[in-house]
């Protein structure tokens, strides 16, 4: 939408730093430079880190979860056997000498009663804080196809794809065809029935849903995919708004040429709107992606049974039924957000740009 | 008879364009329109789907305004909304300032801090939960290095709202995006301009980045507030839809969610949602009253009309 604007940098809209009297020019934008990147790296770090320790979590087995090592490569704290009992083994100084004990328990005074696995009837009282566990890493990746077999994912997958795709393509049908109606055509009352479409972006879903409900109970549909498929038949504010934006752009001397030759207006979208709008219509069908793929609230109201849950559904009731399971459940959220991620990398260009329209179809 | 040929070529072209947007119209009868005037009918009934509607006049709103819960709900939502929306105003904008500027890596900082808006909102609700974990959690872990006892975050009555709105926090990058669009749209004029009249930064900041932001900025947090409405996903998932501890986050969407599908109480839900409706078109009426402010957007979407 502002794209004549888009790329241009305001380098002065910063505020001034105290130091600018001393340092020149040069050295005051140096200065400031420096500073907004170590801002932003520090900000990345936290973001990234809660991903990192997803990771980490999906990759350790439960005692590795209890013992709650910091490390976001996954550690192991080692074990030994003393009198038939498995203990953490710490490396320790006792009187100047290094060696390994196990921590049998520990004591007031932030000590610890540690014993040699070799000799455990002798026992040393040392301080815990100056001694370090021995650790090694333990990495678990049969946590994934353990996740993934607990419950039928693949069920819950085939059914996420079918909403996603079909109700993809019925988005893509739909909206095109508005879209063109919208940028193309000249009707008595075609601006209202454009603003009234734009108002329905800030109308709430709750305030349809119950009699869409119940409208959709009726018709027998109730705990089958065709209420998440069906309305993306009808098209959608947001989508037809970008749309028609593009369309708007393409030149309407193309339309004439073709009109001349005897094209129809369905023609006219086919082969020359349609295929022109390639970037806009890759747009609106990331996003659909993104929102059918990760959209809980409609999967949670009008799926019932088990077999028919969609991935958002089935991992909040695997984390209902198996809490205790936190590797598992890290395990299958791991796979949960790796399709939206791809797909974010490939296409993050036009992702934000795209993101941008949406917002100001808002206004 | 219908015959096409015959008519005039406006006429022509005014039927094509009912058609091509017949989709819709089909579809706001259908699912908006119908199901709106619906749940305004529902909202006077005690409707609970098995039996048919029974007319009850205003008893359901009565209701509301005596039920304990529903004002909880609304007092939830709002606290959350005061504790998540200014400060994720001013880290969005701050962060759109930032990366505004001209500086390496600027593509791949976007990137990272856009990264939590395009991730399900379950599965990221699941790792907080793991890592606000009172006990085994990552977050007091750390604090306790730092010799800092955490608190019970999501376990913890007091705590579970700003957990929530921390959550919310992460996910800035979302609003990031559309402030550094807002940046970008301030005509370099009006800085050679000020710059002219020897303002410095500080006073371009002043002068002419904030006034021209404030639309922006005010429109998000109305937008912000309208979400905190339909805030769900999250809390159903932290709390497995009951809303506590001690129903400490029972957001009024959730309150409206377990009305209507719960306890089957469709009348009472309706009643809810036109109390949601009424709140959303005050608040939006709201910006359309002070759309004055941003005639700059509204100049240019003319122009591209």
């Amino acid at each position: 939408m502002t794209s004549q604007t888009i790329n241009r940098p305001i380098a002065e809209t910063d505020t001034a730093y105290p130091s600018r009297g001393r340092l020149g020019l040069r050295g005051e934008a140096l200065f400031s430079k420096a500073l907004t990147t170590l801002i932003l790296a520090a900000g990345s770090v936290l973001i990234l880190i809660p991903l990192a320790y997803m990771i980490s979590l999906s990759l350790r087995d439960k005692t590795q979860i209890r013992q709650g090592s910091l490390d976001i490569i996954p550690m192991m704290h080692v074990e030994v056997e003393v009198n038939g009992k498995d203990e953490p083994l710490y490396n320790v100084t006792v009187e100047g000498q290094a060696q390994q004990m196990a921590l049998l328990k520990k004591a007031p005074g932030g000590k610890g009663i540690f014993v040699d696995p070799a000799n455990p009837e002798q026992t040393v009282e040392l301080i815990l804080a100056d001694q370090s566990p021995v650790q090694a890493v333990e990495i678990h990746p049969e946590n994934y196809p353990e996740a993934l077999t607990a419950v039928p994912f693949d069920r819950y997958f085939f059914n996420t794809i079918t909403v996603t795709f079909v109700g993809m393509a019925g988005m893509l049908f739909s909206c095109s065809l508005v879209a063109y109606g919208f940028s193309r055509f000249r009707a008595p009352g075609m601006n209202i029935l454009f603003l009234l479409l734009l108002s329905t972006i800030m109308l709430p879903r709750q305030v349809t849903l119950i009699p869409i409900y119940i409208l959709f109970q009726n018709l027998g549909w109730v705990n089958t995919l065709l209420p998440l498929i069906v309305p993306q038949f009808f098209a959608n504010a947001y989508d037809v708004f970008l749309l028609r934006q593009f369309f708007m752009t393409i030149p309407l001397e193309l339309d004439d040429a073709a009109k001349l030759d005897g094209a129809s207006p369905l023609q006219i979208l086919w082969y020359i709107i349609i295929p022109m709008a390639r970037p806009a219509l890759v747009t609106v069908a990331i996003f659909h992606f993104l929102y059918a793929w990760n959209d809980f609230y409609e999967p949670l109201i009008f799926l019932h049974s088990r077999e028919n849950w969609t991935m958002a559904v089935g991992l909040q009731t695997f984390n209902a039924l198996y809490s205790v399971n936190t590797h598992l459940i890290m395990a299958a959220s791991v796979v949960m957000i790796v399709p939206p991620i791809i797909l974010f990398f490939l296409s993050q260009r036009i992702f934000m740009q795209g993101v941008v329209i949406t917002r100001m179809a808002e206004k | 008879m219908l015959n096409i040929r015959d008519w005039s070529l406006a006429k022509r072209e005014a039927a094509a364009g009912y058609f091509f947007i017949l989709p819709w119209i089909i579809g706001f009868t259908l699912l908006t329109l119908g199901p709106m005037l619906a749940s305004l009918y529902f909202s006077f009934t005690d409707y609970n789907i098995v039996e048919a509607p029974r007319w009850i006049g205003l008893n359901n709103y009565t209701r509301l305004f005596n039920d304990e819960l529903f004002w909880q709900s609304l007092a939830v939502t709002l606290r959350f909304a005061v504790l998540a929306l200014p400060s994720g105003l001013v880290l969005g904008f701050v962060l759109a300032l930032l990366l505004n500027q001209d500086v390496p890596g600027v593509k791949i900082w976007r990137t990272i801090f856009f990264l939590p808006s395009v991730l399900s909102g379950v599965a990221v609700t699941l790792l907080w939960l793991m890592l606000f974990n009172p006990e085994l959690g990552v977050v007091n872990k750390l604090l306790e290095q730092i010799g800092i006892k955490g608190p019970g975050w999501l376990q913890d009555p007091d705590w579970a709202v700003p957990s929530l709105a921390i959550m919310a926090l992460w996910g800035v990058g979302q609003n990031m995006i559309v402030y550094l669009a807002g940046l970008q749209g301030v005509p370099a004029d009006l800085y050679d301009a000020a710059k002219v009249d020897g303002a410095n930064r500080t006073q371009q900041f002043r002068y002419v980045t904030i006034p021209m932001m404030t639309p922006v900025l005010f429109y998000n947090l109305v937008l912000g507030l309208i979400g905190t409405f339909s805030y769900f996903t999250q809390v159903y998932v932290a709390t497995g839809g009951s809303g506590g501890p001690a129903r400490s986050t029972l957001f009024y969407n959730l309150y409206l969610y377990q009305n209507a599908f719960r306890y089957n109480d469709m009348g009472y839900a309706s009643a809810m949602a036109w109390v949601l409706f009424v709140i959303v078109l005050t608040l939006t009426l709201l910006v359309f009253r002070s759309s004055s402010l941003w005639v700059y957007y509204e100049g240019e979407l003319r122009g591209r009309r």
